[in-house]
Parts: C-alpha cells; sequence; structure tokens
C-alpha cells in the first residue's frame, strides 16, 4: 500500500468516526413526558427514598421514535428518584458494540443493569456473565433464551398486539356485514421476529371471524418506506375494507399515501400508540380509527422495577415479597371511546 | 484506483438505443406479466392508467437522485452518501425553525444542505485526494449521524401545506413529482449531451490524466459533479418529505444501492467514461414496476429483492460480453486466478 492510499485510508476513517462520535451523543429533552411515573412521594412505602442504586443501563442507538422514547423515558424515570443513579452506556450501532460496552459496564459493578439488546439471542451471554458477577439483570422488550440470564423480563406482547388488531378490524367488519372483506397489511421490518409474532397474531385472530389478509406490503418502521409501502397496496387493492399498518411511526407515511391516493373507503388500525396517531384518533377525521398500543412507557416501569430489585423490595399490592420475573404488558385497543384516557401515555 | 483501469471508449449512439431498447423491452414483459397475472385489474383503464402514474410517482425521488449519481459515475466516482444527504436535507428542512420560514424556506434549506454536503464530498476527493468510495462512505455515516442529532432521532412531521401539497397536485392530471423527474431528466439528457459540461464529464471519467492534459481542470470539474450529485439529493429530499409529510434520520435508507443500481443497469460502466441518462431513467423504471408487479400480485418482498438482484447481475453480465469479446472474459478470469 503507497503511503498516500494509507494517509486517504486514515482521512477517511477519522472523518467516519466523527460521524460516529456525532451520533453517540443523545438527546437529553424529556419535556413534559407523562411515561414517566412521578408521584414517587406519597404514602406509598415503596416510594419512600431507600439505599442507593446504581443503574447501568443500556439501549441501541435510536433510529426511530419508540427507542428514542425507551431511552428518554428510563433517563426520566431514574431521574424522578432521588435515590437512583443512571449510568447510561451507548450500545453503538449492533450487537458486538453492545457486548463491549455492556463489559465495560459490569467491571464498573452497578447495582442493577436495565438492557435493551440488539438481540436477545446474542446478548445472552452477556445476560449471564452480568448474573453470574451478582448483578440482576433486567431484560427490556428482547428476551433472552437463557432463564438464567436475566432476573427480570418486562416486554411488550407482539403477538397479543396483532390478536388485538385482528379482532378489532374483525368486529368491526362483522358488525358493518361485510361477508367477504379485503383486508390490507403493512408491517414493519420483515425479518424481525417481532414482525413475524404480530403477524401470527393478527392472521390468528382474523381466521375466528372467517377473514384473511389479501395483500401485505412490508415498510422499514420509518415514514417514507411506510408511504412507498401503502402506494403500493392501495394500487394492488382497488377496493380496500380494513388495513392493519403495524408502527405508527411509519404510518405516518401510510396516511400521507392514503391521503395521496384520494382513498377513504375503509379504516385503518395502527400500532404502538403515539400520540399523533392518538390524537388523530379522537379527532375522528381520517381513516384510522384505532391503534393497539405497544408502548415505550416500560422503560419508565423497567428502571421503578430495577430500582425495587435493587432495594431488595417487592410490589407492594402482590404477597410476594420480591417483584416478579417475568411482565409482559397488555396490548390494549385505543379508540375514539377512551383515546383521551390514553392521550397523555403517547409517545 | 478506479479510473486509471477504465478503458476510453467512444460512446456509440446505435448502442445506446439498442440497450435503452432492451430496457423497453423489459418493461413491456413485466407489464405483460402483469396483465396475464392480474388480468382483472388490467381490464379496467382508469385503473392501467392510475397504475402507470404511481409507477412514475414512486420512481420520481430515487429517479432524480439516480440522474445525479449517473454524472459522477460517468465522471469516474461514486456516490455512496446520498441516501444519507436526503435524510440530513429532509431533517433540516423539518425542523420547526426552518419550518417557521415556510415553504420557500424549507425548499431552500434543502438544497443548500444538499449542495454544501456535496461540496464537502467533492472537495475531499479531488483536492483531498480521498478514494471516493471512502470519501462518500465517511458522509454517509457521518451526515445520517448529523441527520439524527438534528431530528433528537424523532420523526419530524411537516406541518407545511403547500410542501405536502406537492405530492398530491397534479397538473394536467399528471403527478407534479412526475413532472419535476421529467424536468430533471431532460435536464440531465442536454447537460449530459449538448454541453462542454457533459463532455469534460465522459472525458474525466475515461482518463483523467489524458483530461487533464487537454486543458480541462479535472479537479473542479469533480467537485462539480459532486455538487450536482448532492444538488439532486436536495431536489429528492423536498419530494420524499413531500410524500411521506415527514422526515426523519433513517430516511431514503439504501437510496445509494438502488440509484447505482439504476444507473449499472441504463448501461453506466462503474469504472466511469461511459453512460446515458435516459439507460439510468429506464432502469429506475424497471425497478418500479418489479415493485408494483410484486405487489398487485402480493408476493413477497424477499423473492422481489432477489429478481433485482438477478437483474443487476444480467445487466452487468451484458455489460461485460458487449464490450469485451468471450475470449476476453475469459483470459480476464485466467489472470484473476493465477494472480
Amino acid at each position: 500500500m503507497s503511503a498516500t492510499t494509507r494517509r486517504r485510508l486514515l482521512f477517511g476513517t477519522a472523518a467516519a468516526g466523527a460521524g460516529l462520535a456525532l451520533t453517540a451523543c443523545t438527546s437529553n429533552d424529556t419535556g413534559d413526558n407523562a411515561q414517566v411515573r412521578t408521584d414517587t412521594g406519597g404514602d406509598n412505602g415503596n416510594a419512600a427514598a431507600g439505599p442507593k442504586v446504581i443503574i447501568g443501563f443500556s439501549a441501541p442507538a435510536a433510529d426511530h421514535g419508540w427507542i428514542a422514547a425507551i431511552t428518554n423515558n428510563a433517563k426520566a424515570q431514574a431521574g424522578a428518584y432521588s435515590d437512583v443513579e443512571l449510568r447510561p452506556v451507548e450500545a453503538g450501532s449492533d450487537a458486538a458494540a453492545q457486548r463491549a460496552a455492556l463489559s465495560t459496564l459490569i467491571a464498573q459493578k452497578p447495582n442493577v443493569i436495565v438492557m435493551l439488546p440488539h438481540d436477545g439471542k446474542e446478548l445472552n451471554a452477556t445476560g449471564l456473565e452480568a448474573m453470574r458477577a451478582g448483578i440482576p439483570v433486567i431484560n427490556l422488550d428482547r428476551a433472552f433464551p437463557s432463564a438464567a440470564a436475566y432476573r427480570l423480563q418486562i416486554k411488550g406482547d407482539n403477538y397479543g398486539m396483532g390478536l388485538a388488531a385482528g379482532q378489532y378490524i374483525g368486529e368491526q367488519l362483522k358488525a358493518k356485514g361485510v361477508s367477504n372483506p379485503v383486508i390490507g397489511e403493512i408491517p414493519g421490518i420483515d425479518s424481525l421476529e417481532l414482525t413475524q409474532e404480530r403477524t401470527a397474531g393478527f392472521n390468528a385472530a382474523l381466521a375466528t371471524f372467517g377473514f384473511k389478509v389479501a395483500n401485505r406490503r412490508p415498510a422499514e418502521f420509518t415514514a417514507d418506506s411506510g408511504q412507498a409501502a401503502a402506494t403500493s397496496l392501495l394500487q394492488a387493492l382497488p377496493k380496500l375494507d380494513a388495513l392493519w399498518n403495524h408502527d405508527d411511526d411509519q404510518g405516518i407515511g401510510v396516511l400521507a399515501a392514503i391521503k395521496q391516493a384520494n382513498r377513504s373507503e375503509f379504516f385503518m388500525v395502527g400500532g404502538a400508540g403515539s400520540k399523533a396517531a392518538i390524537d388523530a384518533i379522537a379527532r375522528d377525521d381520517s381513516v384510522l380509527k384505532a391503534t393497539v398500543t405497544y408502548s415505550p412507557s416500560m422503560a419508565s416501569s423497567a428502571i421503578s422495577l430495577a430500582r425495587l430489585i435493587g432495594q431488595g423490595k417487592g410490589l407492594s399490592d402482590l404477597v410476594e415479597l420480591q417483584v416478579p420475573k417475568e411482565i409482559t404488558l397488555a396490548s390494549e385497543t385505543i379508540t375514539k371511546d377512551n383515546a383521551s384516557k390514553y392521550a397523555k401515555l403517547g409517545f | 484506483m478506479i479510473a486509471e483501469t477504465a478503458l476510453p471508449k467512444a460512446p456509440k449512439y446505435d448502442d445506446n438505443l439498442l440497450r435503452n431498447l432492451g430496457l423497453v423491452g423489459v418493461l413491456l414483459v413485466l407489464v405483460v406479466i402483469g396483465i396475464v397475472t392480474r388480468p382483472e385489474l388490467y381490464s379496467d383503464p382508469s385503473w392501467v392508467r392510475d397504475n402507470i402514474l404511481t409507477i412514475l410517482q414512486q420512481a420520481s425521488a430515487i429517479g432524480v437522485v439516480t440522474v445525479g449519481m449517473t454524472f459522477v459515475i460517468i465522471g469516474g466516482g461514486i456516490d455512496l452518501s446520498v441516501g444519507a444527504i436526503i435524510a440530513l436535507a429532509g431533517v433540516w428542512s423539518t425542523t420547526l425553525a426552518t419550518q417557521s420560514y415556510g415553504a420557500g424556506g424549507m425548499i431552500f434549506t434543502a438544497l443548500v444542505v444538499g449542495v454544501a454536503v456535496g461540496l464537502v464530498n467533492g472537495v475531499l476527493i479531488a483536492y483531498g485526494k480521498l478514494v471516493p468510495f471512502i470519501a462518500t462512505l465517511a458522509m454517509l455515516v457521518s451526515a445520517r449521524g448529523l441527520a439524527a442529532q438534528i431530528s433528537g432521532k424523532q420523526t419530524q412531521v411537516s406541518a407545511n401545506e403547500t410542501i405536502n401539497s406537492l405530492a398530491t397536485a397534479k397538473p394536467l392530471g399528471i403527478p407534479l413529482l412526475v413532472w419535476i423527474l421529467a424536468l430533471v431528466v431532460g435536464a440531465g439528457w442536454v447537460l449530459l449531451n449538448r454541453t462542454t459540461f457533459g463532455r469534460r464529464t465522459v472525458a474525466v471519467g475515461g482518463n483523467p490524466e489524458a483530461a487533464r492534459l487537454a486543458g480541462i481542470n479535472v479537479k473542479r470539474h469533480t467537485v462539480l459533479l459532486y455538487v450536482l450529485s448532492g444538488l439532486c439529493c436536495g431536489i429528492g429530499a423536498i419530494m420524499l418529505t413531500s410524500q411521506a409529510t415527514s422526515a426523519q434520520a433513517a430516511m431514503a435508507n439504501l437510496y445509494e444501492l438502488d440509484a447505482i443500481a439504476a444507473a449499472i443497469i441504463g448501461g453506466t460502466l462503474l469504472s466511469g467514461g461511459r453512460g446515458t441518462i435516459v439507460g439510468a431513467l429506464f432502469g429506475v423504471l424497471v425497478f418500479s414496476t418489479i415493485t408494483n408487479l410484486f405487489a398487485i400480485n402480493n408476493l413477497a418482498t424477499e423473492v422481489q429483492n432477489m429478481v433485482k438482484g438477478g437483474i443487476i447481475v444480467a445487466a452487468v453480465l451484458l455489460q461485460q460480453f458487449r464490450y469485451r469479446s468471450f475470449t476476453n472474459l475469459l483470459r480476464r478470469r485466467n489472470v484473476g486466478n493465477n494472480s
């Protein structure tokens, strides 16, 4: 390799590194976040300040709103407790980077580690390592295959989310008396297990009504990919009765495509429960009539539970003295009727 | 270095025509497959009309980007940062601060960001002597990083009705975005085939040393090529933002690969010195039509990606057979095995 080529390579790498460093900075702006429990005083015994808990936190670099909300919620919730110190480590852009970051974190011996792994399978060994070092691990959303790799797992219900969406669509179409409905589906990144679980739940619920999906165009959780997928889907189905879009963030693009195609003969159900989607449902001025939740509020709850685990406390309403091992959040269906109740929970 | 191994060859117009006719043939085959598989859709003339416009509209943003990419590749370079430039331009033009300046401010911002990033690319490559692949790869990472930083990793919704209506407007029954694509393609064609700038691009890409000796300011020209690509990305960013009524750091994902692939199957030599704008447009349309064909038949997108990959390989193989004889190809392979 000639000297100039080497210099060019170094130059390029330095520039790339600068870019990565930029990516590494995260926004701390939480605003008036309602996804956080702030009533941490009061007569709740668990809320009283206890021994100081240092919580290590790691989540993938955010590339869309949901992951960004996870990190923001965790930071905000930790900030609400006087006895919690949060040590966030950047998880980088892949599982290997996250493993490296977590190894450093484990060496610092925090009391508890909360992590949203890039991939549950790939970070399983790291979970085991931390548990063996005596640090309870809280797995956020993406499960480890080994039960010994975590103290608590808190996650959303992807299959249940699909079920809820299918149930709502089935009931609505049945009430309308549509016998042979045309149903469209716009999932997120199709290779992800969570997408496959959502679709499986959706199909299972539709099957109980004798319905099935007529066309399925995956997007990539981004608004522009949602717009492209929806445009294709609408073109393929000149008449549509119902549509389930897995993700409200990409739903911005899906709704734009529906408007651009000038279509309104069907109704749409969203997914995740973003603020924009809940507001649109409440206004009832578009085809979006419902959304099924998969809330990033789980990050706030994970921090609260990490604190309890760190202090050796249980959930006060339960008989058990310790926090349970697994918590799966229910996917709730938000419609016009209950949108006001959920409005503050949108992200 | 890509440019040094290039075999400069004067483009033959009948060759281009033949290739473009071949791509039209591919398009026709795709349409016929559509007619055969979904006759009930194709029997409705108004659906067919809508479908053609949909295919064109879906090709519009990536088509504009491909025009810029084609210039860069003909000029002996490559621009891996186009998707990232779109994301940065899109995000920058949809911040609350920019939106407060109205549609004009948003469009101005997107164009300026595109041109500025292209300028940085060009200067790094021409004067910093970075390999285009490395320089634009670095820009890909940095620009997406900056876009994520600016947007706080959130989806920024465009509240500007003028911008959003760009995607719904249909002057003379044809979507405005398709008009923009036609305009950019037309301007690109004139620029490449009817101006000194175009001639210089071919010369610089074919043999930069010869171009320099012939009195062309190769460095300045290289900078201009990346600025042009950046400008196209700025236009593409506005188009995509209006379609999605929003922008985010992850938008225009893998546009660089789609644009390069479209330019290549359109007959642009990756080693530079040769290529056509019309061919690149057909390349984009082939991809857009495949997407449409798979959608109307509800086929899995994984298969669609495999078919796209196959078409790229076929196009490049065709290029090999066309520009080197078969024996040459074999000899090249033997050389590869021995080294």
